[in-house]
């Protein structure tokens, strides 16, 4: 397949190493060529906020970037986000806060969460709106969401990680 | 064994979902994150007309295209005689549902399927489709649900003719059926009133607007058995309706459904799933198909439009005296919109001596509707509490109290017949009356207009078949085997259900969700059924192991099991000096006590508890622009007994923020050919989480007396109520009553520029 392009990036720290066709989007290299199916498909067209990962530092649509755009990039996705066997914060948070319904937006809306949290350790309510405004989410109303963002915050910026009993 | 509500020691609490880990990592595998070897990957090609005769379609430049493996079009679908079948608790015509899923002489809608190709890569079936040619003849729309009605309007399906009427006609029609429910002296109810308000309102077609779009994943093999993995509300559905549409054996076919990415009713029925299946038989190659997000919006179920007359009589003493609602709903293409639904709910929540209840499902060329969370309920009552809320103002009567007075309540008739069983709706009622919400002042917010409104829901809530099995480990945990989708906690829900009655923690249970070999019979997630049915099945099953244990530890103590008791866990014996023993410590020992111990059971539950719901805005309102802002929502609902309060909560927030999307936002915007305009998440816009507040709950717990644990459903009830109470906030804001949904800007700010241009 001479029409695929070969691209080096760095993927949840490790580096990786692909082919894909100039056509892939880096959502489709990362479900389909590299099997990292946590990022997912809601609209390709950039609405749903669902492919959400953190391409140096900023908080982007995978659906929206080809892969060949990740050449010499740093990714994170939210298979990146648990650390030695320890959730991260978030994702813990999420659990205690019943944050999840059907649990298909929960990727992105973490990814997207812990690339505000990285830049603003104490968001205000309407700043966590404002940056997860991106990503839709059908089935819980936002309510939960919102807190466990919040009360993610607050664990962080009291220095106790990983995972914290419910 | 009883269960009384003050010795719950696991129902009650709010433990961490068991498939919350996986779900939060982004290990959970939902349809489309599924791939097998081999595996190719199919797109359909949709029509870009909304009436069309299908005159011809060559496929061979489409076929030629290297990596092309196979191109089906309605030709390779068997032809299936006319007629509705009950399946489960759907009602569905097998023939429809295949010329839906696949066109054949005609094109009905935008969107309509036409053909499908499977290629090596998704890229190449999608240039395939480019190349397949179809002529159309194009045919007149009809895109309005009193247009369609007419008599001189195009005629969809050339076979239909009305069902319910009094008289049969032979007259081609696009009336799919009528029904009618009635009772009392309607003229003397109407004479009997001191006020009379009759509104019209129209409705557009919505989306579910799960986030994830339909997928299959089909494969055949030579056996002539096929196995498709898909994101479905029903697996068992799933089954069954693949086997009608492809004349297959039911038991050929085994269905895996995957984590699903949100249903809302939207995931009941197929689309992909025999397409997918069919192309894996002519391939003789897995295949794989995913939607794209137009194409969910284009061609699966939204739910109805609607056009709703509602003419309601009150006393001055505010009791209403009569009721008369005449209501088409949009079917699209083909008949089975939720009139019947809409009927029956509409008046539900009060006592009503006189109605009359007209409804008529009607098909146009828009897609076929499918249930959308309380399907028909939501439409009906905007019309209904609207008019509720304006008899209340006339009559100077607190819109609450005005409830409180002719609401619902235990051995109250429903307009369709049959008498309630204990409710809570005027709990409900009260419930916000004595809310802080509504007992605190409406906020001042510069330059905007501010108002409050109320609404109230009903929803039958179903039972329905389910199955379970429940299986005691070897070190005393369980696991729970059911086939219910977990859309939204339910896999919590029947876990702690099972612990309950173990006397385990929720923890010490692990809930599993299987396919349609695995289990019996169970029916789609959906119904706000699966922690009432599904939970009945496991609370049985889990009584079925209770049993069994008792009577292995009579087995070991060599005494009679009736003198066993199972309490909290620990096995005793009431007469004699036997030690008790722990589950963990029996289980250890049932390998030498007659082996394992497995509790099942199959249910049809007859003691459905119906939801209420009754809900408080404020809102306010940019006079320039229209814009309504939600400043604060409380939702109070009768939930029975909230088994896992959290993700109860949250059923009632997410269908909230359905519900205010559909007052604000949503619709179905087509143009004057019938082509949708609006087929993104840019331009379909459901609410983000900067368009809402926190959305604040109060579970009122009246338990339904139909289930052991109290369990109402709780899932649909709560998109009922919403775009009344907006609008009632709005009127009060405004000074207008608005009678179209969606209540977008540009109709909110129109409606003030005439207000205040209009003589004082």
């Amino acid at each position: 397949m001479a029409n695929k392009v070969y691209v080096e990036t760095t993927l949840n720290g490790e580096t990786v190493e692909f082919l894909c066709e100039p056509r892939q989007s880096l959502l489709e290299v990362l479900r389909d060529v590299l099997g990292f199916t946590g990022a997912k498909e809601g609209c390709l067209t950039g609405d749903c906020g669902a492919c959400s990962v953190i391409i140096d530092g900023r908080v982007v649509c995978s659906c929206l970037v080809l892969g060949v755009e990740a050449q010499g990039k740093t990714i994170e996705t939210v298979e990146g986000m648990a650390r030695d066997g320890q959730l991260h914060p978030l994702q813990q948070k999420f659990l205690e806060h019943a944050a999840l319904q059907c649990g298909i937006c929960t990727p992105g809306f973490l990814v997207a969460a812990k690339a505000l949290l990285d830049r603003n350790p104490n968001p205000t309510e309407h700043e966590v709106r404002y940056a997860l405004a991106g990503n839709l989410c059908r089935c819980t109303g936002y309510d939960k969401i919102v807190r466990a963002v919040l009360d993610a915050a607050a664990v962080m910026r009291g220095g106790t990680h990983g995972v914290t009993g419910a | 064994m009883e269960l009384q509500e003050h010795k719950f020691k696991v129902i009650g609490t709010r433990p961490i979902r068991h498939d919350g880990v996986d779900k939060v990592t982004g290990r959970a595998k939902y349809g489309a994150d599924i791939s097998l070897p081999g595996m190719l990957h199919a797109k359909v090609l949709r029509s870009p007309h909304a009436h069309a005769r299908i005159k011809s379609i060559d496929v061979s430049a489409a076929l030629a295209l290297p990596g092309v493996k196979a191109v089906i079009t309605g030709k390779d679908l068997p032809e299936l005689p006319p007629g509705s079948q009950q399946m489960g608790e759907l009602v569905v015509n097998p023939r429809y549902l295949s010329m839906n899923i696949m066109a054949r002489d005609k094109v009905l809608y935008d969107g309509h399927a036409v053909a499908a190709v499977a290629a090596t890569s998704p890229h190449i079936a999608e240039e395939a489709l480019k190349l397949i040619k179809v002529e159309y003849e194009i045919l007149p729309p009809v895109l309005d649900v009193r247009k369609a009605m007419q008599d001189d309007a195009p005629i969809l399906l050339p076979e239909l003719r009305t069902s319910g009427t009094p008289e049969k006609s032979d007259k081609p029609t696009n009336i799919a059926s009528q029904v009618r429910f009635a009772r009392g002296d309607l003229e003397a109810g109407f004479r009997a009133a001191d006020v009379i308000v009759e509104r019209e309102f129209t409705t557009s077609m919505v989306h579910q607007g799960y986030i994830e779009p339909h997928n299959a994943v089909a494969q055949y093999n030579a056996d002539g058995h096929g196995t498709i993995w898909v994101s479905t509300q029903g697996p068992f559905s799933v089954r069954e309706l693949c086997s009608h549409i492809l004349q297959m054996p039911l038991g050929n076919i085994k269905v895996v459904p995957a984590e699903i990415g949100g249903g809302f009713g939207g995931k009941t029925t197929v689309y992909l799933e025999p397409l997918a299946l069919l192309l894996a038989k002519k391939t003789g190659r897995p295949v794989k198909m995913v939607m794209s997000r137009a194409e969910v919006l284009r061609a699966t179920g939204p739910t109805s439009g609607s056009y709703i007359r509602c003419k309601m009589g009150a006393t001055k003493e505010g009791k209403i005296t009569a009721a008369q609602v005449w209501m088409a709903y949009e079917a699209g293409a083909f008949p089975g919109s939720p009139v019947g639904a809409g009927c029956m709910t509409i008046l539900a929540p009060y006592a009503l001596e006189n109605l009359q209840i007209d409804g008529f499902d009607v098909v146009l060329n828009k897609p076929k509707t499918c249930a959308y969370r309380a399907p028909g309920a939501t439409n009906a009552a905007f019309a209904a509490e609207t008019v509720i809320d304006e008899l209340a103002e006339k009559l100077g009567i607190d819109p609450l109290e005005f409830r409180r007075r002719n609401g619902a309540k235990e051995g109250t008739a429903q307009p369709a017949g049959p008498q309630f069983r204990r409710i809570g709706y005027i709990e409900t009622v009260e419930a916000i009356m004595n809310s802080e919400h509504y007992r605190s002042p409406l906020p001042h917010v510069p330059g905007k207009l501010v108002g409050r409104g109320v609404a109230s829901g009903f929803w039958f809530n179903a039972g329905f078949q389910s199955t379970a099995i429940v299986s005691i480990n070897s070190d005393g945990t369980a696991n729970v085997v059911t086939g219910s989708p977990d859309i939204g906690g339910t896999r919590a829900a029947c876990a702690m259900i099972a612990a309950e009655v173990l006397g385990l923690k929720a923890e010490e249970v692990n809930p599993v969700v299987t396919d349609t070999e695995s289990i019996g019979h169970t029916d789609v997630t959906g119904g706000s059924r699966v922690t009432f049915a599904t939970g009945y099945a496991v609370y049985e099953a889990a009584q079925d192991a209770v049993r069994q244990l008792k009577e292995r530890a009579a087995t070991i103590w060599k005494v009679k099991p009736e003198d066993v008791v199972y309490q909290d866990g620990v096995v005793s014996c009431v007469n004699n000096g036997h030690e008790p023993m722990t589950l963990k410590q029996l289980a250890g020992r049932l390998a030498r006590a007659g082996g394992p111990v497995t509790g099942r059971a199959a249910v049809n539950p007859r003691g459905v508890g119906p939801g209420f719901a009754t809900h408080v805005v404020d809102i306010a309102v940019d006079p320039e622009t229209g814009k309504v802002d939600i400043l604060r929502y409380t939702a109070a609902q009768d939930v029975g007994k909230a088994v896992h309060p959290s993700y109860v909560e949250g059923q009632i927030q997410g269908g909230v923020a359905q519900g205010i999307g559909w007052a604000l936002n949503e619709e179905y915007y087509y143009d004057e050919n019938g082509i949708m305009r609006n087929t993104g998440f840019l331009d379909y816009r459901i609410p983000t989480c900067l368009d809402l507040p926190m959305i604040e709950t109060i579970l009122v717990e009246v338990p339904n007396p139909g289930h052991p644990l109290g369990i109402r459903g709780v899932g649909e009830v709560p998109i009922v109520p919403p775009p009344a109470a907006i609008a009632n906030a709005l009127y009060r804001a405004i000074g207008v009553r608005m009678t179209e949904l969606p209540m977008s800007p540009a109709k909110v700010a129109k409606a003030v520029l005439e207000k205040n241009k209009a003589p004082q």
